[in-house]
């Protein structure tokens, strides 16, 4: 499936890299120019630069205000999602006007706002194994602010094949982890990690949560970084993976080498191509990585009419206390970590609903309720965010 | 040997969550042995059905990756700090 990719530019491309500053953009940037470690011959590197930033989310937020006003002279975003009112405690680039709106578009409105003098390229399209090298290889350096594995490990293949610096940060609940991959001799994504978790054995971001300043702080340590490679100046996270516990204001730091039988940056490469990320994760189409249970399901309607029929139905709801108190269905609260030790407070022999939020950690429930003999047992499909779209739109979504 | 182990926040949830650990143990084998003993959930997160560290979660003792020591024969002395570090993928979500 190929994907095609129409970059609006909204600057003619320049002919040759600039050799000077306007005085506008002297005043702009006076307080570059006074810094020796930039001056005008950094403020020039930063102007001719060209960065991808791959996401232009939570990380790419800091990334695209803190890139552009710094004057990075060409930058290029790639996202093909849409702003919804749950990215606002976060995508600072957001304003709640854009709700709605292409999220490449709308951080290319306010980037442009932030600088004119730069030129924003957009690419509203999902970033595959068919169009990533023609995307990244006009560009000198890539940011990674992904949310996912494929597009992390096919980013990481890239960079390499490219040999293309890949600024990386990832980000979970209250942790983040940062460094710079694709240097020279440095080390590759899959020098750190060869394989990518199998699907639902580690919680998505939209399971898990984020404190929505996090990203703020790795996407703006990214931005650094990005600046340091462009200007050519201070030490890079190259071999370096910088650990940051938000909660305990902790920042460590671990070494990173590289792995000489890498299969992408070893000295004996045997990927030599991009190849189906999806498949080497795990995980097909776009759907998130999930455990792929087959389960029976009740509709919400179904649910609804039985409830109101009087039928005896017990709701097992197996989600998070904290997400209990955000909104319930009445049900009984076993969280789904907790219910291999709490199978006693169920009754098999009556019937029972199991919901979350989505119907996915439901499933997972259901699967193993199943296995330990339950047989009256159903997932509310599509969970609590179903139930508010067909039932009760009193229930809140979150 | 008294040794920290650091919890990574995805993982906290299978140990009940605590951020970190004291074990006593003479190698980074012993120790995360202890660990899932203590904590039974967190075995399945770790290892895989053989018993193999699992290849998305790196370890390290102190700052060195035992990947480039003696993968879990490495040794521990009192005072180290093992790190579990999985890889999260999250961004933009």
């Amino acid at each position: 499936m190929s994907t095609k990719v129409q970059p609006i530019t909204s600057q003619p491309n320049p002919t040759g890299k600039a050799t000077t500053l306007t005085n506008e953009e002297i005043l702009r940037y006076s307080r570059h120019l006074i810094m020796p470690e930039v001056g005008m011959e950094g403020q020039l590197k930063l102007k001719n630069a060209k960065a991808l930033l791959i996401g232009t989310g939570g990380l790419g937020a800091p990334l695209g205000l803190y890139l552009a006003a710094a004057g990075v002279g060409h930058l290029g975003l790639v996202d093909f999602d849409v702003v919804d009112f749950t990215n606002l405690q976060r995508q600072v680039t957001f304003g709640s006007d854009d709700v709605g709106k292409p999220k490449a578009l709308a951080a290319q409105a306010r980037l442009s706002n932030l600088n004119p003098d730069i030129e924003i390229e957009t690419f509203e399209t999902k970033l595959t194994s068919e169009n990533a090298l023609e995307l990244f290889k006009d560009f000198d350096i890539i940011v990674d602010g992904t949310d996912n594995f494929p597009t992390r490990y096919l980013v990481n293949d890239a960079c390499i094949l490219l040999g293309k610096p890949n600024v990386y940060g990832s980000i979970f609940r209250f942790e983040g982890q940062v460094t710079v991959f694709g240097m020279p001799d440095g080390p590759c994504y899959r020098c750190l990690y060869p394989e990518p978790p199998p699907p639902g054995l580690v919680p998505s971001c939209a399971e898990g949560g984020v404190l929505g300043v996090l990203p703020g702080i790795v996407g703006s340590i990214q931005a650094m970084e990005t600046i340091k490679l462009i200007l050519g100046t201070g030490e890079s996270l190259k071999g370096r993976l910088l650990l940051f516990d938000a909660l305990a204001m902790k920042f460590r730091e671990l070494k990173l080498r590289k792995n000489h039988s890498c299969p992408m940056c070893g000295d004996h490469p045997t990927i030599t191509k991009l190849i189906d990320y999806y498949e080497f994760c795990g995980v097909r189409g776009e759907e998130a990585p999930g455990p792929d249970v087959q389960v029976p399901e009740i509709t919400p309607r179904d649910l609804k009419s039985r409830l109101d029929r009087g039928d005896d139905l017990f709701i097992l709801d197996v989600r998070e206390p904290h997400e209990f108190q955000i909104c319930n269905l009445n049900g009984h609260l076993i969280p789904l970590g907790e219910l291999p030790r709490r199978v006693h407070e169920l009754d098999s022999s009556r019937e029972i609903v199991a919901h979350c939020r989505s119907g996915k950690r439901s499933a997972e429930a259901v699967d193993f309720l199943r296995k330990a003999g339950f047989r009256k047992i159903l997932n509310l499909k599509g969970g609590i965010l179903a139930w508010s779209d067909e039932v009760d739109p009193s229930v809140p979504k979150y | 040997m008294s040794v920290k182990v650091i919890i990574p926040t995805p993982l906290r949830v299978y140990a009940g969550k605590a951020d970190s650990t004291e074990v006593s143990a003479k190698t980074v084998g012993e120790a995360l042995g202890q660990l899932t003993n203590k904590f039974g959930d967190l075995r399945k997160h770790l290892f895989t059905e053989d018993g193999k560290l699992r290849s998305f979660v790196n370890v390290y003792v102190n700052d060195e990756d035992i990947r480039y020591l003696s993968k879990e024969n490495t040794p521990t002395k009192d005072g180290d700090t093992i790190s579990i570090v999985p890889s999260i993928a999250g961004g933009f979500v």
